[in-house]
């Protein structure tokens, strides 16, 4: 098990849960971070955050911070 | 008459089908108490006219975000006659995740299909029927962008309003399928309107629905805990729950009517990708964007377009010699830019246009005081503000088509981490740089803000970045240091201005996102849309909304206070018309007033008799900074020295008042720093009150004459007496221990109520 944060770039996993707790949560829910998901890590920021991901067939940027809540595999 | 509301994903091209809906009918509106738009269009294109209000973008219908709750609503309250609910094609699942929500109202519902031609472009297909059979509302492909298929949508969405419609809900199977039908019965009995739209959000212990409705809330929790078994033992988590369930129904249900020629997005296809590749790469990604700005700036502001006159030596010598008033708009000393063209046509026309109603009343015999006041405070005022309106607009279309094609996005993705250390999101970057340009336009940018206090730090920090009227200013001041003491080299000066000025914005913000407006930056989960041609006609719309803001303004808030200047500069206190002679001038008396107040920044009592003129200055310029060289320029002109001719404009006039005066260079410096920092002018002071939240504006204010007096004050004392550095330093090295001491105090008492 991995945190998003923690990917590399090009690697790909599937969303196991989202943590934390409020506004944020449910933003990443909203966005279509959900457990069964799956992630596929584009790019870094040239300054090595944000993060960019694909997700259901788009593309989503959040910080570190915000994908360190996501546990991955 | 019947009212639709548009509702959908942000960057699904809503706005642009309200424009294709309404044409040219689309006005703007604030909602109270909130700043973000909400468009209200009539469609006049079927039998009867049918209201269309378009909704912020939302992602879901959650109590956490503005646009969010607004939405959600007006939705609730107003209850449409029919939601149109725009999906885009090309990204389906997260589009449709809106609609699960959209189904659970008892509100009639269309969906527009939009942006399928794109999903042509990349080889993929959707099943519109499928679609439609599956999701058990219309469906109606169509391209907002070319207007194609709108009246088909409007004619099913009237159709669709003839039947009632009772709300539906995908999560009917899922777990908590239960505890909805539960909930919505309990609230049904209550008369509740919209009951399973209700339900399942008491079931997710949604905020807002809790409070209104804690009895069943806590029924409902207590349902869940009795009945309802999750995987794991313990508390289900009815808000992942319920998310997870609308996406799986989706992947499960409508998922498969897509077919994609891309079986995977690792393979670097589209243009739209490879442009990413280059303008987001890991080294180039920022000199680029730096170029891109040098060069909206370039285009905008430039006398010597690519530097033609410099690199072509003859080419720089034929556009210097004079040739005319029309040879001038286009070349002096090179090729100007496109924006300085549009500004010289401008200003020339305004010039001929004020010399024709001048001479007209002098020819139907009106007296001075009326010639002046039609000049000087009618004219002057309005066409100063005009005049800047073609290089606004300029600037604003290259920032338009930025934010358009999608490359805005990706500017805050790429300096979200320098910014997250003041406290805002790499979104405040575009605001603070369009700054430069003018604060008017820039502060309605920060509308792409979500969080409130963040946006209102950035407001506050916007007039910091020096804009095109208060460049005059530094130059003439700057000038005049040069020409006068023969020290320093007028473009250095300048140059360190407005670094200055970005020093203090950047101090600013790490202070009041400390202080005042305490918040860690906002969450930066954030779309990122994928490149396409911005639309001409949508462009267009664009600029002509703002410009309207601005003429506006020009004709109302700016005229009425150039008439009340005028009016006190033009008269003596026994209503005498004083004209040239400014110094009898109420406003020359009331200058010399408030004149102790600026005795701390150089400029005040301690300068000699005519010392007023800077104060008097430095407050007209509260209104406009264009009055401050005007201001100057009446002033020296009644000083008893002599005004130096054959300098820029404004350093002769400068030069006469440092000798009149006696002023030193760091109370000099000082002025203009006061001018840089102060409130802005009558129309960004205006800007800023309508952007951020009620309440809020009289501390903006206050900000702005605290930050630009302590500035000032700093520089006159330290560049007077160098020693003073040490104090004002060790002052603010107390400050900002005092500060984190505490911030620390309030965390730790927050930590003990948890």
């Amino acid at each position: 098990m991995k945190k998003l944060s923690q990917l590399g770039i090009g690697e790909r996993a599937t969303v196991v849960a989202v943590n934390g707790e409020g506004a944020i949560r449910r933003r990443l829910f909203d966005m279509g971070i959900t457990p069964g998901a799956e992630v596929y890590l584009r790019k870094k920021a040239p300054l090595g955050d944000p993060i960019e991901i694909a997700i259901r067939g788009y593309e989503l940027t959040l910080r570190k911070t915000e994908a360190a809540q996501v546990d991955v595999q | 008459m019947l009212q639709f509301a548009l509702a959908g994903n942000p960057n699904s091209g809503k706005t642009t089908l309200f424009n294709a809906l309404t044409g040219s009918t689309a006005h703007v509106g604030n909602w109270p108490g909130v700043t973000v738009d909400k468009r209200v269009g009539v469609y006049k294109k079927g039998e009867t006219p049918v209201e269309i209000v378009d909704l912020p973008g939302i992602y879901s219908l959650s109590p956490y975000t503005p646009e969010e709750v607004i939405a959600r609503n007006f939705v609730l309250d107003e209850n449409p006659d029919c939601i149109i609910n725009i999906v885009d094609a090309t990204n389906l699942e997260r589009n449709l995740y809106l609609t699960t929500q959209l189904m659970e109202l008892d509100i009639p519902l269309v969906i527009a299909l939009n942006m399928t031609d794109v999903l042509d472009k990349n080889g993929d297909k959707i099943d519109v029927r499928a679609l439609e059979k599956r999701i058990g509302f219309p469906v109606v492909e169509i391209s907002a962008i070319r207007g194609e298929n709108v009246d088909t949508l409007m004619a099913r969405a009237l159709e669709a309003v003839k039947n009632k419609r009772v709300g539906t809900s995908v999560l009917k199977d899922s777990l908590l399928g239960s505890a909805i039908a539960n909930a919505e019965i309990a609230l049904r009995l209550k008369d509740v309107g919209a009951p399973l739209f209700h339900a399942v959000k008491l079931v997710e212990k949604d905020g807002i629905e809790v409070e209104n409705h804690p009895a069943e809330a806590r029924a409902v929790q207590a349902f869940i805990r009795e009945n309802v078994r999750g995987k794991a033992d313990g508390e289900i988590d009815t808000e992942a729950e319920i998310a997870d369930a609308r996406y799986k129904y989706i992947t499960a249900h409508f998922s498969s009517t897509l077919t994609r020629a891309r079986r995977n997005d690792t393979e670097v296809g589209s243009k739209s990708d490879r442009a990413d590749k280059v303008l987001t790469h890991k080294w180039a990604g920022i000199p680029i964007f730096l170029l891109i700005l040098f060069g909206i700036f370039h285009l905008t502001f430039s006398e010597n377009v690519l530097f033609l006159g410099s690199i072509i030596p003859s080419f720089g010598e034929w556009c210097a010699v004079e040739g005319g008033a029309m040879k001038t708009v286009f070349f002096a000393g090179g090729l100007n830019s496109p924006g300085v063209i549009l500004f010289n046509l401008m200003d020339w026309f305004t010039a001929t246009l004020g010399e024709w109603i001048i001479a007209g009343i002098e020819a139907l015999g009106a007296s001075p005081a009326i010639v002046s006041l039609v000049e000087n405070g009618i004219l002057r005022g309005v066409f100063g503000v005009l005049s800047f309106l073609p290089q606004i607009l300029v600037l604003f279309l290259f920032f338009s088509i930025l934010e358009d094609t999608g490359y805005m996005a990706r500017v805050a993705f790429m300096l979200d981490r320098i910014f997250r250390r003041f406290g805002v999101s790499g979104r405040a970057f575009m605001p603070m740089i369009m700054g430069f340009g003018c604060s008017v336009p820039a502060m309605i940018n920060t509308r792409t803000m979500a969080d409130e206090k963040e946006r209102e730090a950035t407001v506050r920090v916007i007039p910091f970045f020096s804009c095109g009227a208060k460049m005059p200013i530094l130059l003439a001041v700057a000038g005049g240091i040069a020409t006068w003491f023969g020290v320093g080299n007028a473009d250095v000066i300048t140059y360190s201005m407005y670094l200055l000025g970005m020093v203090v914005a950047l101090i600013s913000l790490l202070v009041m996102r400390n202080t005042t407006m305490r918040g860690e930056a906002s969450p930066f989960i954030m779309e990122l849309p994928a490149y396409h041609v911005p639309g001409f006609r949508n462009l267009m719309l664009h600029l002509w909304d703002k410009a309207k803001h601005f003429i506006q303004k020009a004709f109302t808030i700016i005229v009425a206070s150039s008439i009340v200047v005028w009016f006190l500069s033009s008269f003596g206190w026994s209503w005498n018309y004083v004209g040239e002679n400014m110094d009898n001038s109420i406003l020359a008396s009331l200058g010399k007033l408030v004149l102790p107040l600026f005795t701390p920044l150089g400029f005040g009592s301690q300068l000699s008799a005519d010392g007023w003129v800077f104060a008097v200055a430095a407050v007209t310029g509260l209104i406009a900074k264009e009055d401050v060289l005007a201001t100057f320029a009446v002033l020296a002109a009644c000083l008893n020295v002599s005004v130096q001719s054959g300098l820029d404009e404004g350093v002769g006039e400068v030069a006469a008042m440092i000798q009149a005066t006696g002023i030193g260079i760091p109370a000099l410096i000082s002025f203009i720093a006061f001018n840089m920092l102060t409130i802005p002018c009558f129309a960004a002071a205006a800007t800023a009150k309508g952007e951020i939240r009620k309440g809020k504006f009289k501390w903006t204010l206050l900000f702005w004459v605290f930050t630009s007096y302590l500035v000032s004050t700093v520089i006159y004392t330290v560049g007077e007496w160098w020693w003073t550095a040490f104090i004002w330093v060790a002052a603010a090295v107390c400050t900002g221990v005092a500060i984190a001491i505490h911030n620390k105090k309030a965390d730790a008492k927050k930590l003990l109520k948890k």
